[in-house]
C-alpha cells in the first residue's frame, strides 16, 4: 500500500495524542496548575488535531468530512470519528473541570477520567480496526494489529506524559512505566512482524484460472500506472525493509529507553526521547503501509 | 445505509439520435450518435446495421474523443519553413485551392503523369480513382499495396473474391473454423460477432498463428506456426486430403477448372495454356466417350484424368486435365507432412489430425438446404449441399513475399473440399464474386496532356499485354505497378512512391498529392530514409527532389510536417461520405448494402471534407465530368455528387432509394432526396438476396440475374474457379522467352520460378537473403484491437490502454539473453537497429518475437507531450524493415515484396537480439528531433471531465 | 453488518465468458463512454495528452497467461468490474453511507454526493473494482448501468448494461442470478461458472465462465489415425483408382 504522508502523520500523531489523553484520564499525569492542565490538554488535543487534519488531506471532499460520523454501526472509520469526537469533548470537559475545580479529584473527574481513558483507547482501537478489518490486506488483517496500535499509543502517551511531567517539574513513576510499555509494544510489534499470515489469495484464486496452471499477467489493462496501482501497488524492497525495521525500533524504543535510563528526570533528555520515538513510530507506520500488499495486485502480477 | 433517494433510474439519454457510419477504422459499422445539444452524449452500435448488428468496438466507442481531439487541424496551411520544420502559415481555402490549381494545371497541360495521387486509407476510391483518371494520370493508388493486396489479388484471380469485403465465413452453419494469421482484421466487429456465434454453438475453431493472443487465445486449438511457412502447411493439408480421397470431386468438376485441358508442350509457346476451341472455349474430356468437348456444355460428365494428343494442326504436345497437374504438384513428397514439419514447426501428426478434422466436418457432417436452384448451364438442383468448413485469413499470410501463392493455396484448399459458396463454407458478399475478367485492365499505357485516361488507373491484368510498361519493358507508373517488377499489383504500390519519386526512377514527378496516409512514420518501411527522401534537395538547383507535396489529413500527424500545402479534413462526424458498391461496400452474404456518413455535427473550424475539396479542385482544373459546358462546377459538394453523379445511366455512388420516387434499387435515376432517405433509414440501405440466389453465386442463375438487376454488371458473369491459373502461366511463358512482351533479363528467373500456375511454396525472400545464424529470429507486429494505426494515439481514452508497446519474447529466448520483464534489448536487422523494452510471454512460436503495430510516435506529433510514453517507450519495427532486400551476388537489390503483386513483405523481417547494457538510457532508439506542431491547434487540456455539460443538464 | 440490506431476491449481475472474450476492450471504452456523461460526476482523466495519462474506469481488461507443468500455455483475456457482492465489504466500511447495496436488486452503488473520497471502500474491495476519480475526488465503480436497465427512454432491448450491449463476441451476459431459472443462472450451471477469490467471502454475484478444455486433437484421434494410415499406405495408383470410383459415382 502507498505510504501516504497524511495517513502516517494521522496514525502516528493522533495515536500519541489519544495515548496522552488516556494517561491524562487515568490521572497518572497530574497538572500542577490550571495552566499546566491547559497545556496537557492542549498538547493532547494538538496531536489529535494535527493528526485528524492531516487525515483529511487525503479526502477527495474534505468539506463533506462530517458525513463520516453517520455509519458508526458498521464502519470502523465512522466509529473512530465518533469516538474521536467524544474523546475531544471529554478531554475539554475534563480539562475545564480541572481548571474550574482546581483539582482532578473532583467527583466528576474520576468517572470522567476513566471514561476519557477508555474512550481514548477505544478510538485507537477503532483506528487500528479500520486496517485490521481489511481482509484483502493480509498483513493488517491480524489480531495483533489493534494491540500494536494501542500499545504504541499507550507507550507514546506515557513517554509524552513523562516528558510533560519533567517540564512541569514533578517527578513521578512515569518514566519506568513508559519504559516498560515501550518494551511491550516492541515485543508485540516484533510478534506481529513474525507471525505468519493466512494469505490464501493468489493470482490463481484471483482469476479462478488455477486449473490451467500458474498465472502471469502479460498485458496490463492500461500501460501507464492507474489509480489502483498507485494506491495499492507500492512495493518495498526486502533489502530496505530489513534495514528499516530495526531502525524503526531503535528510534521508537531503544534510544528513548537509553535516554530514560540515563537521565529519567531531565526534561531535555525526555523531550529528545519523545522526538526520537515519534520519528521511530513514523518509520514503523511508514513500514506498516509500505509492507502491506493488497489482493488487487494479484491481478497485476 | 443511505440509499440515494435522488437516484434517477431513467435519465434522458439524448435530444436526438443521428445514425451514421463509424470511421474510427475501415470496418464501417453503423452508429447511433446520441446528441444533447451540441454535445455527444453517447455513441452506440446500430442494431439494424448489416456490419455490426449493434455492437461497437473500443475504437468506435472512443469516437467522441477523436472528434474533440486537440490535434485536429483547423485551417489550410502553407509551408513557410523548411520541410519537416513544421513552420506553416494559415491560409484561406481560396488561397489553398488557387495554389493547388496553379501547381496542377501546368502538369495536366504538359504531362499529367507528373502528378502522383496516392490516397492511403481511402473509403472513396470510386471518386478518387475517377478523379485521377479524369486528370489523366495513371499514378493513382490507395493503400492496398502495402496492406493486403496478396489476399485480394489471389482471391480475385482464383475465386473472384477473397475475404473481408469480398466474403465471409458462413458463421451460422459452419462446423469447423480455421483462422490463418489474423490478429484483428479489417472486418473487426463482424469477425468477433462471428466468433461469438461459433462459441455459442460450441463450434471448434483453430487458429494458425505464431502468436497466441486475441482470437488465437479463444481458439479451441492454436498452431504456433513459424512465420512465412503457411503455404507449406496448407499444401501439406492438400497433400493429405488428396492422397486420402477427401476432396469433393463433383464440386471440382462443376465449379472449377480442374477438368479443363492444359496443353503440355515443353518449350512450346503454348505450354501450360488451356487448350481452347476456335471460339476460345476451354475443353474438357467427356467421360462417356473420352472425346474433348467445350467446358461450358451442360450435362456432360468430365474426366479428371486422361490425355489427348494434340496433332500438329493444334500445337503439338498433349492436353491433360488440370487436375492431373494438381495431383502431380501436390502429391509430391515434398508436401508430405513429414517433409514440412521441420520448416513449419507443426508436427506431422498434427497435420494429419487437422486434415482429419477438415475431412470429418466437410464430408461426414455435410449439410443440405432444401432450396431448389438452377445453375448457369441450366442444370436444376433440388438442394444446396454444404461442406461446413470455413476459413479466414488476412495479413499473417499475405504480408510475406510468398503471400500471393500462399493465399492462392488457401483458396484452393477451400475449393478442393467444396466449401466455397456452399452452405457452411466461405460465402461471397455482393458484388462479388467478380473474377479478374469482370474487372477492368489498368489504364495508362499512354497519357496525353489535358486528356482523361481511357479507363481506371487500377485493374487486373490478364496477360503480359496488359502491363503498363514501355517498349523497353520499363515501368510507366511512378510506383512501377503493373510492370515486370510486380505484374499483378492490382492495388498499386503506395510504399514505393516516395522512394521512386525521390530517385526519379522511372521519371521525375512534380507534385505528390496524398490523402490520409502517415507516410512519414508508421506506414513506411525504413521511416528515417523516407523522411530523408521527403526533405532531400537537388544539389544543383537546391529544389526538393519531390518538388511539391500536397497532403490532406484531419490531424497533426507526423506526415503533416513534410507537406507544402495542407488541406485540413473534417472529422468523420462532420462530413458526407459514401460507402459505395462501386468501391468497397458493406454487403453481407445474404444482402446488398451501402451506406453514408453525413454531418451530424457542424465543423466549427475552417476545414472542409476532402472529397468536396477534390471536386472543387477538379472543377478549378476543368476536369471533364466535374464541370459543365460553361466550365462551371457541376457539383456543389460531395453530397451533390453522391446524389447526382452517374457512372453509367442509372448507376450512381449509392444503390438505394434511387429514382425520382426513391423506390428504385440498384439501378435508377438520381433521387434528389436520396441522402435524406438514407438518413431516415439509419444511414444505410440494404436489400436481401433472394433465397435461391444465396449460394453458389458464381454459378447460380438466380444470383446472376439479381446481380444484373442490381447493376453489378450488365450481363451475367458466371465463371469457373481458377485453381490452375492460366494468367500466371502466361507471365511465366513470357519469362521463358515467348511472346512479344517479355520481362527484362534480370527478372526472367524470378518470374519463371514464382509465377507457377499452381501454387508452390518458396521461402520468404528476406529469410533467404540474410544469414540465418546472424538473424535467427522472426519479428512481427500485430494490430491492437483498441487502437487504429497512428490515429488512435491522440485519443486520451485509447492511449490509456496502449501508450507504449513492449516487445514480447518467448521465455527460452529471455532465459538465453538473461532478461526479465521491463529490461531493454537491441534488435538488429540487415540494415538497422532499434532499442526496445521487453515483456515475456510463453504463447509465441519459439523463433518469433512481436510487438503492437504503430503505437510508437514521433515526439511532438499528435499534440502529445514530447515526453509522452508513446515516444519514450513506444517504438516501431518499421525502422528495421527495408523496402529493398540486401544486395545479392548479382549486385542488384530486389524489392522486399511479393514478386507477383508487389505487396510489402512486412512480416518477412529477420532480426538478432541482444541485451542492452545496464548503463544505456531506458529509452527507445532511434530517437528523432521533436516535431513542431502546426499553427492554430487547440491547446491540450490538462484534465478531462467529459460530459460535465451534459450532466449539468440531465441530472436530477 | 448493519449496513447491508437483507439479501435481495433479485440479484442482478454479469456473467463473463472467459472462453469467448478476445480482450478487445470494447466493453471497457463503451462503459467509460456511457458513464462519463451519465452517472454522478464525469469519469475524468488526468494528464490526458501528457506523460502520465490516468483516468477512472469502471471496467478493465487484463490478459493473463496460464502455464501448466508440462509447459503448455494459454492466454486468457479477463475483464473485471464490480462483482456486486452479496457480502460487500466495500459497503460496510464506508463511513458516510455513500456506498450502499440496493435492497431491491442487489446493485452496489456510490452516492457520489455523499462520498468524501476517503478511499477506504477501495481498500476493502479485494478485486480492485473501485477507483478514485483523479479529478472529481469521489469514488467510482460499476453501476451495473442502473441508469440504463430501468431507463424508459431506452428501447426495451437496450435496457441492458452498455458493456453487454456492445460486446462484439457476446462474452458478457446480464441477468438475475437470484433466479435459478434465468438464462444467466442456467449458463452458470451448464458451464461451471465460478467466483473470484471465494476465500475472501464476499459472495460475488457476478460469475465467470471458465475457458473450455482444449482437447489436443492429435494423431491418436481415430479419424486422424485412419487418415495417417491411409495417407501412408496410399500409392499414386490407389489415388487414381479412388478417383475413378468417385467419377463413376457422379455419373449415377
Ligand atoms: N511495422 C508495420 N508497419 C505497418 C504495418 C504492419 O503490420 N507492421 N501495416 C501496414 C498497413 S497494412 C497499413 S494499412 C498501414 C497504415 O498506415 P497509414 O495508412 O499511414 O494509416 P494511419 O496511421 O492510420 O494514417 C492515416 C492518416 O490518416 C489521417 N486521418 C485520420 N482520419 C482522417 C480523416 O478523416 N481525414 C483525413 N484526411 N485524414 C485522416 C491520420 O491522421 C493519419 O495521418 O501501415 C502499414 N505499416
Ligand atoms: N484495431 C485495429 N483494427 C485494424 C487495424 C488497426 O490498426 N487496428 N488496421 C486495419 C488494417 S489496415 C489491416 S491491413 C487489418 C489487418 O488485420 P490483420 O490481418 O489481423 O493484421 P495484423 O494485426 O497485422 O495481424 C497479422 C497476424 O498475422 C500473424 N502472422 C504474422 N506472420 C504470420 C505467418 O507467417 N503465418 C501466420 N499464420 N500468421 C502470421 C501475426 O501474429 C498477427 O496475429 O486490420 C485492420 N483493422
Ligand atoms: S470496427 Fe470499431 S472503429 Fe471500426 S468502424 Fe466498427 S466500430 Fe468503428
Ligand atoms: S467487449 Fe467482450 S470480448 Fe471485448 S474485452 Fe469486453 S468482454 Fe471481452
Ligand atoms: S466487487 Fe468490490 S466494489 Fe464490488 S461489491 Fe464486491 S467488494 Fe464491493
Ligand atoms: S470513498 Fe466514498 S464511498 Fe468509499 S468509503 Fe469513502 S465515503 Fe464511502
Ligand atoms: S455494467 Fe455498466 S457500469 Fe458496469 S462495467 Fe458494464 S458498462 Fe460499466
Ligand atoms: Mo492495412
Amino acid at each position: 500500500m502507498r505510504p501516504a504522508a497524511s495517513l502516517i502523520i494521522f496514525t502516528t500523531l493522533s495515536g500519541l495524542g489519544f495515548g496522552l489523553a488516556a494517561v491524562i484520564g487515568t490521572g497518572l499525569l497530574k497538572a500542577t496548575s490550571a495552566q499546566w492542565a491547559i497545556i496537557h490538554g492542549f498538547v493532547s488535543l494538538g496531536f489529535i488535531g494535527v493528526g485528524i487534519i492531516a487525515s483529511t488531506w487525503h479526502l477527495g471532499h474534505p468539506e463533506r468530512a462530517w458525513r463520516a460520523l453517520s455509519q458508526w454501526r458498521s464502519s470502523w472509520l465512522s466509529r473512530e470519528g465518533v469516538l474521536a469526537g467524544a474523546v475531544v469533548m471529554l478531554l475539554v470537559i475534563y480539562v475545564a473541570d480541572q481548571i474550574y475545580s482546581g483539582t482532578v479529584n473532583a467527583w466528576l473527574g474520576g468517572g470522567l477520567g476513566a471514561g476519557l481513558a477508555l474512550l481514548s483507547l477505544a478510538t485507537i482501537f477503532a483506528t487500528a480496526m479500520i486496517y485490521a478489518s481489511l481482509k484483502p490486506i493480509p498483513l493488517w488483517h491480524h489480531p495483533l494489529t489493534p494491540v500494536n496500535f494501542v500499545l504504541w499509543a499507550i507507550a507514546g502517551g506515557l513517554l509524552l506524559a513523562a516528558t510533560l511531567n519533567t517540564w512541569q517539574g514533578t517527578t513521578h513513576s512515569l518514566p519506568p512505566l513508559a519504559l516498560i510499555t515501550l518494551l511491550i509494544a516492541t515485543t508485540s510489534k516484533i510478534a506481529w512482524w513474525q507471525s505468519p499470515r493466512k494469505h490464501n489469495s493468489t493470482p490463481e484464486t484471483a482469476t479462478g484460472l488455477g486449473k490451467l496452471g500458474k498465472i502471469k499477467m502479460i498485458i496490463p489493462p492500461h500501460t501507464e500506472e492507474n489509480w489502483l496501482q498507485h494506491e495499492m501497488g507500492f512495493q518495498i524492497a526486502r533489502k530496505h525493509r530489513n534495514r528499516l525495521r530495526p531502525i524503526a525500533l531503535i528510534l521508537a524504543t531503544a534510544l528513548p529507553i537509553t535516554l530514560i535510563i540515563t537521565a529519567p528526570h531531565s526534561a531535555i533528555s525526555l523531550t529528545l526521547a519523545t522526538i526520537l520515538h515519534i520519528i521511530g513510530v513514523t518509520t514503523e507506520r511508514w513500514l506498516f503501509f509500505a509492507e502491506a500488499k493488497h489482493s488487487v495486485m494479484l491481478y497485476y502480477k | 445505509m443511505c440509499a440515494d433517494k435522488n437516484l434517477n433510474l431513467s435519465p434522458p439519454t439524448s435530444d436526438r439520435v443521428a445514425k451514421t457510419t463509424c470511421y474510427m477504422c475501415a470496418c464501417r459499422c453503423g452508429i447511433n450518435v446520441h446528441l444533447m445539444g451540441e454535445d455527444i452524449r453517447y455513441i452506440e452500435g446500430n442494431r439494424d446495421h448489416p456490419v455490426n448488428q449493434g455492437v461497437l468496438c473500443a475504437k468506435g466507442s472512443a469516437g467522441i474523443m477523436q472528434h474533440l481531439s486537440p490535434a485536429r487541424l483547423n485551417t489550410p496551411l502553407k509551408r513557410i519553413g523548411k520541410r519537416g520544420a513544421g513552420k506553416f502559415a494559415p491560409i484561406s481555402w481560396d488561397e489553398a485551392l488557387d495554389l493547388a490549381t496553379s501547381w496542377l494545371k501546368p502538369i495536366r497541360e504538359t504531362d499529367p503523369r507528373k502528378l502522383a495521387f496516392f490516397t492511403g486509407r481511402d473509403q472513396s476510391q470510386a471518386l478518387t480513382g475517377w478523379w485521377a483518371g479524369q486528370f489523366g494520370t495513371p499514378n493513382f493508388a490507395a493503400h492496398g499495396g502495402f496492406c493486403s493486396v496478396n489476399m485480394a489479388a489471389a482471391g480475385i484471380y482464383t475465386l473472384g473474391g477473397a475475404f473481408w469485403e469480398f466474403g465471409a465465413p458462413d458463421w451460422e452453419r459452419t462446423e469447423l473454423f480455421l483462422l490463418f494469421g489474423v490478429a484483428e482484421d479489417h472486418d473487426s466487429n463482424p469477425i468477433k460477432i462471428g466468433l461469438g456465434k461459433l462459441k455459442a454453438r460450441g463450434i471448434r475453431t483453430i487458429s494458425i498463428n505464431p502468436i497466441q493472443t486475441g482470437y488465437s487465445a479463444v481458439a479451441d486449438d492454436w498452431l504456433g506456426i513459424t512465420p512465412g511457412t503457411d503455404g507449406l502447411l496448407i499444401l501439406s493439408l492438400i497433400h493429405v486430403l488428396m492422397k486420402t480421397g477427401n476432396i469433393d470431386i463433383d464440386y471440382l468438376c462443376r465449379y472449377t477448372n480442374a477438368p479443363w485441358l492444359v496443353i503440355r508442350h515443353p518449350n512450346g509457346a503454348d505450354d501450360g495454356l488451356f487448350w481452347r476451341d476456335a471460339d476460345g472455349n476451354p475443353q474438357i474430356i467427356n467421360r462417356e466417350n473420352g472425346a474433348p468437348v467445350p467446358a461450358n456444355q451442360p450435362n456432360i460428365q468430365p474426366d479428371l484424368k486422361g490425355e489427348i494428343p494434340l496433332n500438329s494442326g493444334d500445337s503439338g504436345g498433349v492436353a491433360v486435365p488440370a487436375f492431373m497437374l494438381m495431383a502431380e504438384a501436390w502429391l509430391n513428397e515434398q508436401y508430405a507432412p513429414e517433409s514440412t514439419e521441420a520448416k513449419t514447426g507443426i508436427k506431422a501428426a498434427r497435420v494429419y489430425a487437422l486434415a482429419a478434422e477438415i475431412a470429418d466436418a466437410a464430408f461426414k457432417r455435410e449439410i443440405t438446404i432444401n432450396q431448389p436452384w438452377t445453375d448457369w448451364k441450366g442444370e436444376q438442383h433440388a438442394k444446396m449441399i454444404g461442406r461446413p468448413v470455413s476459413m479466414h485469413a488476412m495479413r499473417g499470410i499475405s504480408a510475406h513475399s510468398n503471400g500471393f501463392q500462399t493465399c492462392r493455396a488457401l483458396h484452393i484448399l477451400q475449393i478442393l473440399i467444396g466449401s466455397v459458396e456452399s452452405p457452411g463454407g466461405f460465402r461471397f458478399k455482393p458484388p462479388y464474386p467478380k473474377p479478374a475478367e469482370a474487372h477492368p485492365r489498368p489504364a495508362g499505357k499512354s497519357t496525353q496532356p489535358n486528356t482523361p485516361l481511357p479507363g481506371a488507373p487500377l485493374g487486373y491484368p490478364l496477360s503480359p499485354d496488359d502491363l503498363l510498361v514501355d517498349d523497353k519493358g520499363q515501368p510507366l507508373r511512378i510506383d512501377k505497378a503493373f510492370s515486370w517488377d510486380a505484374p499483378l499489383s492490382a492495388h498499386g504500390l503506395m510504399h514505393m512512391v516516395i522512394s521512386n519519386a525521390f530517385a526519379g526512377d522511372p521519371y521525375n514527378i512534380d507534385v505528390l498529392f496524398m490523402y490520409m496516409a502517415n507516410m512519414a512514420w508508421n506506414s513506411s518501411m525504413n521511416t528515417r530514409a523516407v523522411i530523408d527522401m521527403l526533405t532531400a534537395t537537388d544539389p544543383e538547383s537546391g529544389e526538393y527532389r519531390i518538388p511539391k507535396i500536397i497532403y490532406s489529413d484531419a490531424y497533426a500527424s507526423e506526415m503533416v510536417a513534410y507537406a507544402d500545402l495542407i488541406l485540413p479534413d473534417t472529422t468523420y462526424l462532420e462530413r458526407h461520405d459514401c460507402i459505395s458498391l462501386l468501391d468497397r461496400p458493406i454487403c453481407e452474404a445474404d444482402a446488398v448494402a451501402d451506406a453514408i456518413r453525413w454531418p451530424v455535427l457542424p465543423p466549427k473550424r475552417d476545414v472542409r471534407g476532402f472529397q468536396s475539396v477534390l471536386l472543387d479542385l477538379g472543377a478549378r482544373l476543368g476536369l471533364p465530368g466535374m464541370v459543365d459546358d460553361k466550365t462551371d462546377p457541376l457539383y456543389k459538394d460531395y453530397a451533390d455528387y453522391i446524389i447526382n453523379h452517374q457512372r453509367k445511366t442509372g448507376i450512381g455512388p449509392l444503390a438505394g432509394f434511387r429514382g425520382q420516387d426513391g423506390k428504385a434499387q440498384g439501378r435508377g435515376a438520381p433521387n434528389p432526396n436520396q441522402l435524406d432517405a438514407y438518413i431516415e433509414n439509419g444511414g444505410f440501405w440494404s436489400k436481401e438476396i433472394p433465397e435461391n440466389a444465396r449460394f453458389f453465386k458464381m454459378a447460380n442463375q438466380h444470383y446472376q440475374t439479381f446481380a444484373v438487376e442490381m447493376g453489378f454488371y450488365d450481363a451475367p458473369q458466371p465463371y469457373t474457379f481458377q485453381i490452375y491459373s492460366e494468367i500466371l502461366q502466361k507471365f511465366r511463358l513470357a519469362a521463358q522467352g515467348h511472346g512479344t512482351m517479355q520481362p527484362p533479363e534480370h527478372l526472367r528467373p524470378r518470374i519463371n520460378t514464382h509465377f507457377t500456375p499452381l501454387p508452390e511454396w518458396y521461402a520468404p525472400f528476406e529469410g533467404a537473403a540474410v544469414d540465418a545464424e546472424t538473424y535467427p529470429i522472426h519479428a512481427l507486429t500485430q494490430r491492437p484491437m483498441a487502437m487504429y494505426h497512428s490515429w488512435g494515439a491522440q485519443n486520451p481514452w485509447l492511449r490509456q490502454i496502449h501508450s507504449h508497446n513492449p516487445l514480447f519474447i518467448p521465455p527460452a529466448l529471455a532465459a538465453d539473453l538473461g532478461v526479465k520483464d521491463g529490461d531493454w534489448v537491441w534488435l538488429e536487422s540487415h540494415h538497422s537497429k532499434i532499442k526496445a523494452p521487453i515483456a515475456i510471454m510463453a504463447g509465441i512460436n519459439p523463433h518469433t518475437i512481436w510487438t503492437w503495430n504503430a503505437i510508437g510516435k514521433r515526439r511532438g506529433a499528435w499534440q502529445l507531450d514530447p515526453n509522452a510514453p508513446e515516444a519514450k517507450k513506444g517504438f516501431l519495427l518499421n525502422h528495421l524493415i527495408h523496402e529493398l532486400l540486401p544486395m545479392k551476388g548479382d549486385g542488384l537489390r530486389w524489392a522486399n515484396s511479393d514478386p507477383i503483386t508487389g505487396q510489402a513483405a512486412w512480416f518477412d523481417l529477420k532480426v538478432s537480439i541482444t541485451k542492452a547494457a545496464a548503463n544505456e538510457p531506458k529509452e527507445v532508439a532511434p530517437n528523432f528531433p521533436i516535431l513542431n506542431a502546426p499553427p492554430n491547434l487547440e491547446t491540450p487540456k490538462k484534465m478531462l471531465r467529459y460530459g460535465i455539460n451534459i450532466l449539468k443538464g440531465t441530472r436530477r | 453488518m448493519t449496513s447491508l440490506p437483507p439479501p435481495s431476491k433479485v440479484k442482478l449481475g454479469l456473467v463473463i465468458d472467459l472462453d469467448t472474450c478476445v480482450g478487445c476492450q470494447a466493453c471497457v471504452v463503451n462503459c467509460k463512454e456511457w458513464n462519463s456523461p451519465g452517472y454522478g460526476a464525469p469519469l475524468a482523466d488526468s494528464d490526458p495528452y501528457g506523460t502520465k495519462p490516468s483516468g477512472a474506469w469502471l471496467n478493465r481488461v487484463h490478459s493473463f497467461e496460464a502455464t501448466d507443468h508440462d509447459n503448455t500455455s494459454r492466454v486468457v483475456h479477463f475483464p473485471k468490474s464490480c462483482l456486486h457482492c452479496e457480502d460487500a465489504p466495500c459497503v460496510t466500511v464506508c463511513p458516510t453511507g455513500a456506498s450502499y447495496k440496493r435492497g431491491e436488486d442487489g446493485i452496489v452503488l456510490v452516492n457520489e454526493d455523499a462520498c468524501i473520497g476517503c478511499g477506504l471502500c477501495a481498500w476493502a474491495c479485494p478485486y480492485g473494482a473501485r477507483e478514485m476519480d483523479p479529478v472529481e475526488g469521489v469514488m467510482k465503480k460499476c453501476t451495473l448501468c442502473v441508469d440504463r436497465i430501468y431507463n424508459s427512454h431506452l428501447a426495451e432491448e437496450d435496457r441492458i448494461p452498455a458493456c453487454v450491449r456492445t460486446c462484439p463476441t457476446s462474452a458478457r451476459h446480464f441477468g438475475d442470478l437470484g433466479d435459478p431459472n434465468s438464462a444467466v443462472s442456467q449458463l452458470v450451471k451448464a458451464r461451471g461458472g465460478f467466483d473470484l477469490m471465494p476465500e475472501q467471502a464476499t459472495k460475488p454475484v457476478n460469475k465467470y465462465l471458465p475457458p473450455r478444455d482444449r482437447p489436443h486433437i492429435d494423431a491418436d484421434k481415430s479419424d486422424a489415425v485412419d487418415l495417417l494410415q491411409m495417407a501412408k499406405s496410399a500409392t499414386p495408383n490407389g489415388f487414381w483408382k479412388w478417383l475413378d470410383s468417385m467419377l463413376d459415382r457422379l455419373g449415377e
